[in-house]
């Protein structure tokens, strides 16, 4: 099983595949992203408590879940490079944290548009706001990190650290802050205390997390053919590359 | 091993002593911003019982930023921490030297003044006692936590405003506990749930970091 892998941990192997795969994941993240749309903003039946107000969660869920899945998946690859140092595993390491940080940066901005006509309040030092507001900084630490330093292995092990580091302190962080809250105001406005969801509701919902996924899959791997293309920019298979480009 | 480890420290304490005045930076620092608060919020006593505990945290955090860099950026320069890689001791137990050092320079002195700053923000005597306890189990975190933010950053220059980036952050944590124990003792209720997690942290903190730090410093000299 690990055999494809380690053949796709070769540059131009990755290069090449990722490049077949980018039109696939543009292809789903039009049909879900479509279907999802379609089916949340006009196809389900409004909320009887929240209106058609509750139609963000389309877009804030599948923002909310990414941000906190990019992290944890950013840490993944920081301790598999830190252990191994696959180059690929470097570049893919350092273009996820822009990413992820878009979608927590989405994820507060439509929880906020969300919050205005439901609390009344564009904002709340909520528990969950507050560690995603937190969750924001950790990204923007790690990429203000990696642009402040130029030699691009010093960079990426440094990344690699801070995100580990990171990593260990977001449940702490979570978990604290939480406490404070309920420390600091009684019970409040439950966020979604789990409704259960009709399946009119969830159907476009799990289509906006799979267009989302994907999405970020496509970007991500643009994001890091670049970065690629910048590393490897004296290798043998990027000059053989771009010499056939311009034949 | 144990008398490197000690006479690092012993060493560290020997610079600090030659370099005289500057551990009272850290001190009027701590004054200067308590003041701050006090004079920007209004000295009304209702006041600065609510915001008491949270600048006395800001303002210890705030203060660690800025002491963290003294302790490690003259010694990248001259070459010392190069020097401490050639040599035969655990660099890991060298790295815990050096923040147990950073500790008892710069935040030891803070934790001792804090009677005077909770004074001055109105607190009594048993939140006062409260205040020293959280800061003494709290400030050695902000001191390991900080040198890996340190290390990570030696490489260029101006890193002052990086540094509090990738600091402040992690820090959170440390200072929800830390205030909501002082919060906890002018309600009347002992902070023991607070002071465990704080004691967990720190001790997490002691088993992880001196190896992380010795990597990362490892790692700056590729």
């Amino acid at each position: 099983m690990l055999k494809p892998l380690k053949a796709l941990a070769a540059p131009q192997a990755f290069y090449h595949f990722t490049g077949a795969l980018i039109p696939w994941l543009w292809g789903i993240t039009v049909l879900a992203l479509g279907y999802g749309l379609w089916g949340g903003l006009y196809a389900a039946p409004a909320d009887y408590q929240q209106g058609e107000g509750f139609r963000i969660i389309y877009v804030h869920v599948p923002a909310a879940f990414l941000s906190l899945a990019i992290y944890s998946w950013m840490a993944a690859l920081a301790a598999s490079y830190l252990i191994w140092r696959i180059k690929i595993v470097e570049v893919l390491m350092m273009s996820i944290a822009p990413i992820g940080a878009m979608f927590t940066f989405l994820a507060l901005v439509t929880g906020a548009i969300w919050g205005k006509p439901m609390w009344g309040t564009w904002w709340v030092w909520d528990a969950r706001l507050t560690s995603e507001l937190i969750l924001l900084f950790l990204y923007l630490g790690v990429i203000a990190l990696k642009n402040a330093i130029t030699h691009p292995k010093v960079a990426a092990k440094a990344c690699a650290i801070l995100t580990l580091v990171g990593f260990i302190d977001i449940p702490i962080i979570h978990y604290s802050v939480q406490w404070w809250f309920t420390l600091h105001q009684g019970a409040t406005l439950s966020f979604f205390a789990p409704p259960k969801i009709a399946m009119s509701m969830l159907i476009p919902l799990l289509s906006m997390l799979i267009g989302f996924v994907s999405y970020a899959l496509a970007i991500w791997f643009i994001y890091a053919r670049a970065k690629l293309l910048d590393r490897e920019y004296e290798k043998i298979w990027v000059k053989n590359m771009l010499q056939v480009a311009i034949k | 091993m144990n008398t490197v480890f000690l006479r690092t420290i012993g060493f560290e304490l020997l610079i600090a002593t030659r370099h005289r005045g500057q551990w009272l930076y850290a001190l009027l620092f701590c004054l200067l911003v308590i003041a701050l608060f006090v004079i920007g919020a209004g000295a009304s006593p209702e006041i600065l019982k609510q915001i008491g505990p949270g600048s006395i945290w800001v303002t210890v955090i705030l203060a660690s930023l800025l002491s963290l860099e003294r302790g490690f950026r003259a010694d990248f320069e001259e070459g010392i921490l190069e020097q401490w890689l050639l040599m035969p001791y655990s660099l890991a137990m060298l790295m815990l030297s050096k923040c147990i050092a950073h500790w008892l320079i710069n935040l030891l002195p803070i934790v001792l003044l804090a009677p005077v700053m909770g004074y001055a923000l109105n607190f009594e005597p048993p939140h006062i006692l409260v205040t020293v306890l959280v800061l003494l189990l709290g400030t050695p975190i902000l001191s390991l936590v900080g040198a890996i933010g340190v290390l990570l950053t030696l490489a260029f220059a101006e890193s002052g405003l990086l540094l509090s980036l990738l600091l402040l952050p992690l820090y959170v944590p440390i200072l929800v506990l830390g205030a909501s124990a002082i919060e906890f003792s002018m309600m009347g209720i002992w902070p023991a749930s607070q002071l465990a997690l704080l004691g967990a942290i720190l001790i997490l903190c002691l088993l992880i970091v001196p190896r992380a730090a010795a990597y990362t410093l490892k790692m700056s000299f590729v």
